[in-house]
């Protein structure tokens, strides 16, 4: 099975791809411009809102700090609750401990609340090689199992899609949608509705994610706008969640920081239409089991890296892929990853300890748009510096010529005297361009993107020419 | 006043009328200019792709270059941003302790030019004279870094003649980004046609900006495209005393 974090070509490659496809480029500007505005304004409401983006951050701080033991409270209070909590160390572990679950209950399906982290390790896919069909509940979710694709935005996973898309596909393989559907969102709504509550009867087994698991009551916490992860939580005999061990925050009132910092920078909602939490089993009401699979997957590895380890403190809002003016044009599937966007950017290498992704991390422009919108003040841009030094430290791409150029450069301009010949000759050559007014419109080997876009067309920059340097005309001038 | 320009090698080598404008524009207003000639670049290319580890030299350059200004001022938000908000951390990678006493200390005294003129010297009519429609682009590190706010807003506000355009979705990134201008150069030109066609619907003859890189960015896209608008750095626009131009 291929790894979801390391996904499809590299990103320049990827990248060339999407901004190629007219349709997409279109869908992501419209949707990414009207949720920024939406959230610009949904946060302005709130007098506090940098001191709770502070609380935020300091939380997940301390939290990381101490994970370890906040992870076996959490243990020791989901055991007390009647639940039962597994341990996986990646993917592969987590995927074997559910299929368990699932096999041990002689269930051949099962219903889904959307889920990232699932994403992250092919849930679906390895239950589908065990004979074990998983069936997606979020509505933009469904759409994007029912294509056969993959997420391309953290919260609204069929961003890339419209809605005369979404009829046709509904109509070719949605179970009980006929040729007379239409493309009004209400009806396709209904459509997904019909098919969903069969489901969510019939299932035995339900599948989930986390946004926060509090680990001094053992309560886990799901965070959603249409109702669905709800009914999977509740109506099985038999829930099974799933969660990066990142997600755990120490007490109860903490989730009083989140759930006003997520709904707001996410949906731009005051507050999300469905928070569903709960506390082991109850043999008067929901499911008779419950089991917590904490994955790892990488996370120890990023609490490793001191200035990575920021990234664990996401909540998955997605405001930053909002704002971000690379996704706007290049979508998610560019990312190559489970998690896209600005904290994809960093989330994947660290993740990976840099096994994959590494072109990742130079995959935008350091705009800092990401780190002004981040409700927990995860410094993106700095963490994309930090994992571009460790690219280069590392070894993780090969560009051997780039770094012999970088370690030329910076000799040169620690030689002033060479500096200003490379002037000299850069002007001496020159010369006759600016002598006709012209501007360099092609320029050879590693800068060639400068003047003309590998993607072809005529897309491009002119260059000034080099002209007699500042330093040249000081000397002269000002003795 | 004194003040040691921290031309920036971009400055020196690309846009050497930027640099000169700065000093004309500082004369002008009093400031005696020195230029310490052992400065040569901060940097930044190689902080910013991952170089960083190569350029403790250029620390310790930049620190001897400077130790007698008082006041440093450069034509550039990005490149003081280097070497106020990056220059701390690369001495404290290096385990260099008195070299990050050393930049910790020059760093308050690194003035991007607005800075200079509004906080420092206390000017905002600097009696420019520029009868244009200008369009202003807040860069991102003179947005977001150095949080510059209305400072050349106010600079350009008072110049005479001078019609201020809105520029659409100002806030946003030109999409230049540095080396990812040539990393990602179909994504970086995909950036900076949005960034061109807001210039354009803004009405403006002329896009300024505080920071000559994204003005090379923004400014080639126009002139291959063979677009009206032109982009100016806002020392030159400031040091304009005539109708020429």
């Amino acid at each position: 099975m291929s790894d979801p974090l390391a996904a499809g070509p590299e990103f320049p490659q990827a990248a060339r791809a999407a901004l190629g496809d007219a349709q997409l480029r279109r869908n992501l500007a419209h949707v990414t411009h009207s949720i920024r505005a939406k959230r610009a304004a949904a946060v302005a409401e709130l007098p506090d809102w940098e001191a709770l983006r502070e609380a935020g951050r300091a939380i997940k701080a301390e939290t990381m700090r101490h994970l370890d033991e906040h992870l076996e409270a959490l243990e020791r209070s989901v055991t007390a609750a009647g639940g039962v909590v597994h341990w996986a160390r990646d993917g592969e572990e987590c995927n074997r401990i559910v299929g368990g679950l699932i096999a041990a209950r002689g269930a051949t399906e099962v219903v889904k609340a959307k889920s990232l982290t699932t994403e992250e390790i092919g849930l679906n896919e390895a239950l589908q090689a065990r004979g074990v069909h998983a069936w997606e509940t979020d509505l933009a979710q469904l759409i994007v199992q029912l294509s056969g694709d993959t997420p391309s935005h953290i919260l609204v996973p069929a961003i890339h899609r419209n809605r005369a898309q979404i009829r046709d596909l509904f109509r070719a393989e949605l179970p009980g949608a006929g040729p007379e559907l239409s493309d009004d969102p209400g009806a396709l709504a209904e459509a997904a509705r019909v098919h969903l509550r069969e489901l969510f009867l019939r299932a035995r087994v339900g599948i989930s994610g986390a946004n926060f698991a509090v680990a001094e009551t053992g309560t886990v916490a799901v965070v959603e706008s249409e109702g669905n992860a709800r009914m999977c939580t509740t109506l099985p005999e038999v829930l099974i969640t799933v969660m990066g061990i990142e997600k755990v925050i120490p007490a109860w009132h903490d989730l009083e920081v989140y759930l006003q910092l997520l709904p707001r920078s996410s949906t731009a909602e005051r507050m999300n239409p469905y928070t569903t939490l709960w506390t082991g089993v109850d043999p008067a009401d929901g499911p008779r089991e419950f089991h917590l699979v904490l994955l790892d997957n990488g996370r120890s590895a990023a609490l490793a890296d001191e200035v990575g380890r920021q990234a664990l403190h996401c909540i998955r809002c997605s405001a930053c892929l909002n704002v971000c003016p690379v996704y706007e044009r290049t979508g998610g599937h560019a990312y190559g990853s489970t998690y896209p966007g600005p904290i994809g950017a960093i989330l994947t290498p660290l993740l990976t300890d840099l096994r994959a992704g590494a072109t990742l991390p130079y995959a935008s422009s350091l705009c800092g748009a990401c780190y002004e919108v981040c409700p927990v003040k995860i410094d993106i841009p700095r963490v994309l510096v930090h994992l571009r030094g460790r690219v280069v430290r590392e070894g993780a791409h090969g560009e051997p010529g780039e770094r012999v150029a970088m370690s030329a450069l910076a000799r040169m301009f620690d030689h002033p005297r060479t500096y200003a010949a490379a002037q000299r000759l850069a002007a001496l050559l020159t010369a006759p361009l600016r002598r006709r007014g012209r501007t360099i419109t092609r320029l050879p080997g590693p800068l060639r993107g400068w003047t003309s876009a590998p993607g072809g067309g005529d897309a491009g920059r002119d260059l000034p020419p080099p002209q007699p340097s500042f330093r040249e005309w000081w000397r002269r001038n000002r003795p | 006043m004194r003040v040691a320009l921290f031309v920036t090698c971009l400055a020196d080598t690309l846009f050497p009328d930027t640099a000169r404008a700065t000093v004309a524009l500082l004369e002008r207003l009093g400031v005696a200019v020195d230029f310490p000639a052992a400065q040569t670049c901060c940097g930044q290319m190689h902080v910013n792709t991952g170089y960083g580890h190569e350029v403790l030299p250029l620390v310790r350059r930049f620190v001897r270059s400077f130790a007698d200004a008082e006041l440093i001022a450069a034509p550039s938000a990005s490149c003081v941003a280097t070497v106020r908000e990056e220059y701390p951390r690369l001495a404290a990678q290096a385990g260099d302790a008195g070299l990050e006493r050393e930049v910790r200390a020059l760093g308050p005294r690194v003035l991007e030019l607005t800075e200079l003129l509004v906080d420092r010297l206390g000017v905002v009519d600097v009696g420019a004279v520029f009868p244009h429609a200008v369009a202003y682009h807040p860069t991102c590190h003179s947005l977001r870094t150095l949080r510059l706010d209305d400072r050349p807003l106010r600079l350009l506000r008072a110049v005479r003649g001078l019609e201020l355009c809105e520029l659409p979705r100002a806030a946003e990134c030109c999409g230049f980004g540095g080396t990812f201008a040539v990393k990602n150069a179909d994504t970086s030109l995909a950036i900076g046609e949005g960034k061109v066609g807001a210039i354009l619907e803004s009405g403006a003859e002329y896009c300024v900006a505080v920071d000559s890189s994204c003005l090379m960015h923004i400014g080639g896209i126009l002139r291959r495209r063979r677009l009206g608008p032109r982009p100016i750095h806002l020392a030159e626009l400031l040091a304009r005393t005539g109708a020429t131009g």
